[in-house]
């Protein structure tokens, strides 16, 4: 017997809006379908009408996880059309922030795959370690979501030696516990049970679908920005592109626990090798008619800006394309055939920030099946429509 | 006298009062220690240490409003829960705590209780199918079909596993079995890797991590739970608590020597023992991930099963050696 479950737009599983549909035989998944515009915000209309530095805070709204890396991008967008040279301290404390990111992202992914797979002690134990991240990124930039940290021509804060005492201790706590969840990611029997050979993604099928991060990673590519196409100081930062070969959710968290020793050890050089000086450059007000793509490793993949200006001190066109849109063709790959207690595992594995991602809503026709973009006054004016016969409530009956 | 006496058995000790309140110190207890075991704080605020926690969230629930979906088979899903804490609280009531003599079998400790205890803990799962089945909600659905695909893969292990102590002691009388132990507590180490198994088995049958399948939340929302609210959940919580407490009794019994000591040190004795069981029950579930349904089948049939049978091989040598 063939049946439709819905998870989400509204599911324990997602943290945010997004609707899977699994067609389902007993417990095996025969067809998914992923549909999108549950949380759109209109953002990118919003960046045309309003100046370079505001911008930026606006891109650092885009995402709560990844916050520096859409306004890292963004930045360094502008300052290429700007022709700005950021100084080397500013971009060493920008690509410290980042690594830092990594770091709390990548803790954050641990837990909420502990709990997807109802690991809840694996889940508690790593957000209480992410909070010494957090307190690191605290002390750096005063605030533990929204750094603001960014500017156009380099950064907002300088670090001081205290500052770099206090993270450098902190590390070492942070390199000891990974230590702890490697063994425990990797050995613990009934969590592994629930890992090895989920959501297997071949490599040429992470290639032709054009997965990105970690997801592409585990497939065995060896593909990272930082690598491939350096920016910031990546190209005098050694490091290493951590691989696993397995292809399934293991091989996620495997690469995911890898990068996080690779993380440690880059802010660790970085701190040992902050070049003086000062921290940013003044920045013009207007750009000149141009435009640019700017790429960039988020801790989820490779995150993409294209940045058009045309002489204002505002953009024309922002286009933010987050790495979680790029996995999605892959997820439905990994979902089929698999099991209905695996969907939140291999849904989470990728990592997925669904108010990234969205960035346009199109409606389909139930009957037809045409899909038609639709405006956000086209939506108001529909809305006053349907509801204008109905008679409004005014006061809710109490229950008892 | 004795009519004062069995009513209170029925009402006071072991019967309503004594569990309902046992219970729920039992899910404050579980949930401090799995809190704990987690680093974090648990239940605190109500009472002292937290106390009245389990007692202010099952009134709570009471207070809430209570909906039953239109295509739901009315009457059966507002019955199960009802029926299904009838179930367990008579269950309570064959557990060898007082009131009984070793002599002269009776209504509450007679040949063969154990059978019929193992039988009434078995009916809470079909209440949680039928629980499933009749509200009729996909996830509900799911979760009683995966609440049965369970239910075959431990209970014979289970079975297996409690029955070999009564094999040793000879009887299939609780009491019996308990006196049996307590006399010669050498041999309850004969049954150690029979309380093991017996111990998962148990955790399945509660549906704790790594057996909570059937209300996985991340995967089937509340399974079998979904579209019960109000009174109804709350009699279904109160349910799982004091079947943790009759399962945790049942081992404490069989393997751990029952409950000697009249009422009052029986009393003591009761606590103490079941405790101790659902303290290794709560170890399970702090440090485990839930497994799939078809692992839990194939992981009770190709190790717990086996194992269970080699407990009965070794329990029936023992018994040619000593005899």
């Amino acid at each position: 017997m063939k049946f439709q479950i819905p998870i989400g737009p509204q599911h324990p599983a997602l943290k945010e809006p997004i609707s899977l549909r699994m067609t389902v035989e007993g417990e095996i998944i025969r067809d998914a379908d992923i549909r999108l515009g549950y949380n759109h915000r209109g953002l990118e209309k919003l960046a045309e009408q309003k100046t370079w530095i505001q911008n930026i805070y606006l891109t650092e709204r885009i995402c709560g996880i990844c916050s520096h890396s859409h306004t890292t991008c963004y930045v360094q967008g502008v300052e290429k059309l700007m022709e700005l040279e950021p100084p080397k301290r500013g971009l060493y404390i920008r690509t410290l922030v980042a690594e830092l990111e990594r770091v709390h992202s990548h803790l954050l992914w641990l837990g909420v795959a502990g709990h997807e797979a109802g690991f809840d002690s694996f889940f508690m134990y790593t957000w209480r370690d992410r909070e010494i991240v957090m307190d690191i990124l605290e002390i750096i930039t005063g605030n533990r979501v929204h750094y603001g940290i960014n500017t156009i021509g380099g950064v907002r804060r300088d670090l001081d030696e205290q500052q770099i005492k206090h993270i450098l201790d902190s590390l070492s706590v942070l390199r000891q516990r990974s230590e702890y969840y490697k063994h425990l990611g990797t050995n613990e029997p009934s969590f592994v049970a629930r890992l090895a050979g989920v959501g297997y993604l071949s490599r040429e099928d992470a290639i032709a679908l054009c997965a990105v991060g970690p997801t592409l990673r585990a497939s065995g590519v060896p593909m990272d920005v930082r690598k491939d196409d350096p920016y910031a100081v990546y190209d005098e930062v050694p490091f290493e592109v951590c691989t696993a070969e397995t292809g399934d959710v293991l091989g996620r968290t495997v690469v995911r626990i890898k990068e996080l020793f690779q993380c440690y050890n880059i802010i660790e050089y970085l701190l040992k090798n902050l070049p003086s000086g000062p921290v940013a450059v003044r920045a013009p007000r207007r750009a000149k008619p141009n435009e640019v793509v700017s790429r960039y490793e988020a801790p989820r993949g490779e995150n993409i800006h294209y940045i058009k200006s045309n002489g204002t001190d505002k953009p024309e066109r922002l286009k933010v394309r987050a790495p979680t849109l790029g996995n999605y063709a892959a997820t439905i790959k990994m979902l089929k055939n698999g099991f209905i207690a695996d969907v939140p595992l291999i849904f989470a594995a990728i990592d997925p920030c669904i108010c990234c991602a969205e960035r346009a809503v199109s409606l389909v026709d139930a009957r037809t099946g045409q899909e038609k973009i639709i405006v956000m006054n086209d939506l108001k004016r529909l809305s006053r429509r349907l509801s204008a016969g109905n008679i409004r409530k005014r006061e809710a009956e109490w229950p008892l | 006298m004795a009519t004062v006496k069995t009513l209170i058995y029925l009402v006071i000790y072991p019967g309503l009062l004594f569990l309902f309140l046992y219970s729920t110190f039992v899910e404050w207890y579980d949930r401090k220690l799995y809190a704990r075991l987690q680093n974090r704080m648990g239940p605190r605020h109500t009472g002292r240490f937290g106390l009245l926690q389990p007692i202010a969230d099952f009134f709570k629930l009471m207070s809430k409003e209570d909906i039953v979906p239109d295509r739901a088979d009315r009457k059966m899903f507002s019955a199960l829960p009802a029926v299904g804490l009838a179930i367990v609280f008579t269950a309570m009531l064959l557990l060898p705590v007082w009131n009984y003599s070793l002599d002269r079998p009776s209504v509450i400790s007679f040949n063969g209780d154990l059978i019929v205890l193992l039988y009434l803990l078995s009916l809470p799962t079909f209440i949680f199918f039928l629980a499933g089945w009749s509200s009729t909600n996909l996830f509900s659905t799911i979760g009683g079909a995966r609440v049965l695909t369970m239910l075959f893969g431990y209970e014979v292990p289970l079975f297996l596993a409690v029955l070999s102590p009564a094999v040793l002691a000879n009887s299939w009388r609780l009491a019996e079995i308990a006196a049996f132990y307590r006399q010669r507590p050498a041999l309850s180490l004969v049954n150690l890797l029979g309380f093991v198994i017996a111990l998962i088995c148990v955790q399945a049958k509660l549906e704790r991590t790594p057996f909570d399948i059937p209300h996985a939340e991340t995967e089937i929302v509340g399974g079998t739970f979904t579209e019960y609210s109000g009174k109804k959940l709350a009699l279904f919580r109160l349910m799982m608590d004091a079947e943790m407490v009759v399962a945790a009794g049942l081992l404490a019994t069989v393997f751990l020597g029952g409950f000697p000591g009249g009422a009052l040190l029986g009393l003591v004795n009761f606590i103490i023992k079941t405790l101790v069981v659902i303290f290794f029950l709560s170890l399970i579930r702090a440090t485990t991930s839930r497994i799939r349904v078809d692992q839990v089948v194939s992981f009770a049939w190709k190790y717990l099963a086996p194992l269970a049978i080699l407990q009965l091989l070794i329990v029936i040598l023992v018994k040619g050696l000593i005899s």
